[in-house]
């Protein structure tokens, strides 16, 4: 069984390895592609099953046992994040495949998405700091070269950017890795949850805030967000539809986890946490509302809902934490299917520009009907995933009576709804506008306003969004349980040390 | 020692923000270097000092803590590839533009000083069509 915990991360580089060989003929890259990604989901969906069962699995990569080699370990959490990953994953190459375009016919593009595949799989599976880094780049790095594949003037202006900014955070984290070892000699995560509660109040404290950032500027929390609405858009849709869904949710989830595991429950953030929460939340939507390229409303909202999931951990109650991954799950389903939705309005009119698009719902109702799913659920209306992510986090701040934020929580839902309810109106409603003839890809013999590969996953993924919704309760409990482990990390930390 | 050491990272760490927060890519990239350096410098520091491990057969005590240096090598090696890309990365908007300056976000620009955006831009072309427009009435 704990076998199996490496192949998630060995398969997909294995893939990219294969997909560079394959690289003359496009078909059989493809072929590498999905099988890998579809083994990785299988496996995912067994490590689940099997860790929801018995526990946490952990293993130690090279021999070396833990707390001085590689450790990879499984708890609830982290295979959740996982089996959700994957399926994301595969979907989203899926469009890619069916998506008319040069970029996504470049011969980088199979091998470089498996290497961004294999940098998710590993930051979700690793127990150990460090290796929480090196997950981390090998994500990133792919993901500079998925952003700017194009070469376009616009994608390197903000591929640089991008670029920047996350070296910037990779820097602290180097100096973050530097501290910890300085102060606690070991940077297994199972290891520090020993010795950091040791360390005086102070350093524990800088640790703490230092962790933060950190991660804060992989999730874009405010006010460390500012690189991703400017980055995000420029890349082609199914790019920016699987960073929209995973990239800033392994930020997320490292905040979570560490926070969780290393630091005891008095030195916990709750109340700091609490306010970026708010703050991210009504910044984000804010600057979703001023935006005219439907895009541009996504990447924003992308950063207000982050704050969704920061408010679930800061109430550091089983309740609140629950909330937070069936949150983050349903963010990562509802937000990646919007954005391939994204891709397909650009796609049948030629523009993602909401002064450019118009009548939509008479010449491709089946856009419409997808853009609605997600977009509803993202806000939160009953049955979608989003009402029961939504109902069980204002319910933890209720009985924590933490009321204020909470309140933000419901004024940034409504919110929500405006802004998209503004893209609807203006995409979907509003009289229809010549379209701009050469910029238009869809053609005439497409009664699904686009091709069936690109409409199939984005409709499977807001099928995904409603039955996430109707099949809440085993969900939740999954989630519960989940936060259970977060909060009493006991068993996590003995599987992995013995 | 330690402290020659601090101060080389300190001084790393000052002269990169430094450069970080010029407008020339050139400059910036160096400046991310110069931090990354300083972070390595940081790691290794924070090891145990003493002989060369994992040679031979010897006594182990008073061997140096190799842990963090195979941490500090592997962040090396990151470092060193992510700056290969940075490099390619300016040198295309380099071709692109014929100028080392970090480019504006226009469209950010439009809608913080219009409120809604203009139709003159479309989408992602905004850059490449105002400056075409800017071009034209300069000629």
């Amino acid at each position: 069984m704990n076998a199996l915990l490496s192949l998630p991360i060995l398969l997909p580089l294995l893939g990219a390895a294969l997909s560079i060989l394959a690289g003359r003929s496009r078909p059989l890259q493809r072929a590498i592609g999905l099988t890998t990604l579809t083994a990785v989901a299988v496996l995912a969906v067994i490590l689940l099953v099997e860790v929801d069962r018995n526990g946490p699995a952990s293993t130690a990569a090279g021999g070396w046992p833990a707390p001085l080699g590689i450790a990879l370990v499984a708890d609830r959490f982290s295979a959740i994040m996982l089996v959700v990953a994957a399926l994301m994953l595969l979907a989203v190459l899926v469009y890619a495949i069916g998506q008319p375009g040069a970029e996504r016919n470049h011969v980088g593009f199979g091998s470089v998405y498996l290497i961004l595949a294999a940098g998710v799989a590993a930051a979700f599976l690793t127990g150990d700091l460090f290796t929480l880094f090196v997950a981390i780049e090998m994500m990133l790095t792919a993901s500079y070269v998925l952003l700017t594949l194009g070469g376009r003037l616009d994608q390197v202006r903000s591929g640089m950017t991008y670029v920047v900014i996350s070296l910037l955070a990779s820097v602290l984290f180097v100096t973050l890795l530097a501290v910890v070892y300085a102060s606690t000699g070991t940077v297994n995560l199972a290891h520090l949850s020993q010795r950091i509660p040791d360390l005086p109040d102070g350093l524990r404290s800088a640790l703490a805030v230092l962790m933060l950032v950190v991660f804060g500027i992989k999730a874009a929390i405010f006010p460390l967000f500012f690189w991703l609405p400017d980055s995000y858009p420029t890349a082609p849709s199914p790019v920016t539809a699987i960073f929209a869904g995973l990239l800033t949710k392994v930020g997320v989830y490292a905040i979570i986890r560490t926070q969780t595991l290393l630091f005891p429950a008095s030195a916990r953030p709750a109340t700091l946490l609490l306010v970026l929460a708010a703050a991210t939340m009504l910044v984000g939507v804010l600057g979703a509302i001023a935006q005219g390229d439907v895009k541009r409303v996504l990447s924003f909202q992308i950063v207000s809902h982050i704050g969704y999931m920061i408010m679930g951990l800061g109430l550091f109650s089983v309740a609140g934490l629950a909330a937070a991954v069936l949150y983050t799950v349903h963010h990562i389903v509802s937000k990646t299917a919007l954005f391939l939705t994204g891709g397909l309005i650009e796609h049948a009119g030629g523009s993602s520009r909401m002064s450019r698009l118009g009548g939509m719902v008479r010449t491709a109702p089946v856009i419409a009907v997808l853009f609605l799913v997600p977009a509803l659920s993202l806000v939160g209306v009953p049955p979608f995933s989003g009402f029961v992510a939504k109902f069980a986090l204002v319910d933890a701040a209720a009985a924590r009576s933490a009321y204020a934020v909470m309140a933000v929580s419901l004024v940034v839902s409504l919110l929500t709804l405006y802004s998209l309810m503004k893209v609807w109106i203006a995409v979907f409603w509003s009289p229809a506008r010549e379209p701009v003839a050469e910029a238009r890809l869809s053609q005439p013999g497409e009664p699904l306003g686009g091709p069936l590969l690109m409409v199939a996953p984005t409709a499977v993924l807001a099928a995904m969004a409603l039955a996430i919704g109707l099949a809440a309760g085993p969900i939740y409990g999954l989630c519960q349980r989940a936060a259970q482990d977060l909060l009493h990390p006991s068993a996590y930390v003995t599987e992995v040390l013995g | 020692m330690t402290v020659l050491l601090a101060a080389t990272a300190a001084a790393l760490f000052g002269i990169g923000t430094y450069l970080v927060l010029q407008r020339k890519l050139s400059r910036i990239i160096i400046g991310i270097a110069l931090l990354g350096h300083g972070a390595n410098v940081l790691m290794v520091t924070s090891g145990d000092r003493g002989r060369a491990p994992l040679i031979g057969n010897g006594p182990t005590e008073g061997l140096a803590d190799p842990l963090p240096q195979a941490l500090a090598l592997t962040a090396i090696v990151i470092s060193f590839g992510v700056t290969a890309l940075l490099l390619a990365l300016a040198y295309r908007s380099w071709l692109l533009t014929s100028d080392d300056e970090v480019q504006d976000d226009v469209e950010d620009r439009d809608v913080a000083l219009h409120g809604a955006p203009d139709d003159d831009l479309d989408g992602t072309e905004g850059d490449a069509d105002r400056e075409r427009d800017d071009d034209g009435d300069a000629a």
